[in-house]
């Protein structure tokens, strides 16, 4: 055995589950080829979704223990408790907004329904004429991969990295491209997407094109959101766009964001991102007069319940799953470390985890 | 130099011969520097093309690519802070 606990990939879903395996006091090996994954290209917005009950639960869950976290994270984390301000540009989207407060009122979670001029009010920068809006005052910001490194550094002695590309896994063991097998007691797969290690797992890509702007004297304070988002995040088939902009500690204002599902180059795509940042002018009208720096692309790992898949391979004894985050992982990890690491030791969960177990697929799992 | 175009970098007048870009403004005017990055290091013109986005300045209120702007007359270039 090569160390209590292998895991496969080190975005923020592998680091939080080899820091919450440390913290029970097992030894991890971590194993990452450095490709690059969501981590490094999303937002980084940590947001309470609620799009189904399972969604809710684990969003829920896993902002409370980031704000257990938020004290201990270093600056280049870039933690910020700006909330969350939901904008509905008509009264659809109003009454979304008011089923979304009585959702999250009745959850315990903070947040108020706004009039237009306190829209208005709150972010000046807007165009006028939107006619609500919902702020959520838990939801907040990092930089995930700084997360990422902080939470492996946190505990030097259980944890080691290791270099290295696998090319295949099988229950408790993984093959390294070199040829050679390595084992532990229990090997977790948290590679974002499954497509070389596990093609079996119904996971696709979901492009997503980013922008950037130059630094300014800060101008918006929340992180913000359309509330027509809410039709697009979970559309199945063709390319949308959504308005989101997240006010960063520098002065910059990212901007989000793309969803497609029928491209799988990670070139950024002049007519998407011409389309996300017509969205993002519509909604603050003086972006059009700011320098972009940069603009990326990155992949979210998608299922068909956007759920992610967190719990034992149906099919591999000793293989685990942290897999399938979609547009939502650097807010869930937290809480998928627990779930995870939890399940493994025996030891109950803080939520029920039935909704994310990878056998709800099992079914429609393909025999090679 | 009578078709000589002046222009102002942080305050301070320059003459340059027409097609001077702003960056090449930047070196005659000082130590070429553009800008100061989020670390607090200054930086400067790197690529010339365009791309690497380091030659920020803000000219009449606006932040342009300095490498992609021709010197016109009586413009205000701040490369501070
Ligand atoms: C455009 C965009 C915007 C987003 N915005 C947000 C947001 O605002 N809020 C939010 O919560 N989430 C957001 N997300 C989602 C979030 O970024 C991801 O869910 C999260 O980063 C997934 O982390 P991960 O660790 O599972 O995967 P990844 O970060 O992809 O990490 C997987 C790792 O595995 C390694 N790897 C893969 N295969 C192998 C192999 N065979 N051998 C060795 N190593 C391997 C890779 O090098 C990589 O480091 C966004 C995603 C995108 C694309
Ligand atoms: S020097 Fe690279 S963009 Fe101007």
């Amino acid at each position: 055995m090569n160390a209590d606990v292998i895991i496969v990939g080190a975005g923020i879903i592998g680091a939080a589950c080899a820091h919450g395996f440390a913290e029970r006091g097992l030894d991890v090996l971590l194993l990452d080829d450095q490709r690059g994954g969501a981590t490094a290209a999303g937002m980084g917005h940590l947001v309470v979704m609620d799009d189904n009950p399972a969604e809710l639960a684990l969003s829920h869950y896993s902002l409370s223990l980031w704000r257990q976290w938020a004290p201990l994270l270093d600056e280049g984390c870039a933690y910020r408790n700006c909330g969350t301000l939901w904008l509905a540009a008509n009264e659809d989207e109003l009454a979304v907004a008011e089923q979304k407060s009585t959702l999250l009122d009745a959850e315990g979670l903070g947040c108020r329904m706004l009039s237009a001029s306190a829209v208005h009010e709150a972010e000046p920068m807007l165009r006028p004429g939107l006619v609500g809006g919902l702020h959520v005052s838990g939801d907040g910001i990092v930089y995930a991969p700084n997360v990422a490194r902080w939470l492996l550094a946190q505990q030097p002695q259980r944890i080691r990295q290791q270099h290295a590309q696998v090319s295949e896994v099988s229950g408790n063991r993984v093959r390294l491209c070199s040829g050679e097998w390595l084992s532990a007691e229990v090997v977790v797969l948290a590679t974002g997407s499954a497509r070389e290690l596990c093609p079996e797992l119904p996971i696709r890509p979901k492009k997503g094109h980013l922008l950037i702007t130059d630094r300014y004297p800060t101008r918006l304070r929340h992180q913000l959101v359309e509330l027509g988002y809410v039709s697009s995040a979970h559309s199945s088939a063709g390319t949308s766009v959504a308005f989101n902009a997240q006010p960063r500690p520098t002065g910059q204002i990212l901007i989000g964001s793309s969803r497609q599902f029928d491209s799988l180059t990670p070139e950024v795509e002049h007519d998407v991102l011409a389309r996300m940042l017509q969205r993002a002018i519509d909604y603050l009208p003086s972006l059009a007069q700011m320098n972009a720096i940069r603009s990326w692309t990155g992949f979210r790992a998608a299922t068909p319940d956007s759920l992610p898949l967190l719990g034992p391979h149906p099919s591999q004894p000793g293989l685990w799953l942290a897999l399938g985050h979609e547009g939502l992982g650097v807010t869930t990890a937290p809480a998928t470390a627990q779930l995870v690491v939890n399940q493994v030791c025996k030891q109950p969960c803080a939520i029920d985890v039935t909704p994310y177990l990878p056998q709800r697929f099992a079914s429609a799992e393909q025999p090679a | 130099m009578s078709s000589a175009i002046e222009l102002h970098i942080n305050g301070q007048l320059l003459r340059v011969t027409p097609g001077t870009s702003v960056a090449a403004a930047l070196y005659l005017a000082g130590d070429g520097s553009s800008r100061t990055a989020v670390g607090g290091q200054r930086r400067a013109p790197l690529c010339g093309m365009g791309i690497c986005q380091e030659c920020r300045v803000t000219i009449d209120g606006q932040r342009r690519l300095a490498c992609q702007t021709p010197c016109t007359a009586g413009m205000q270039v701040e490369s501070q802070p």
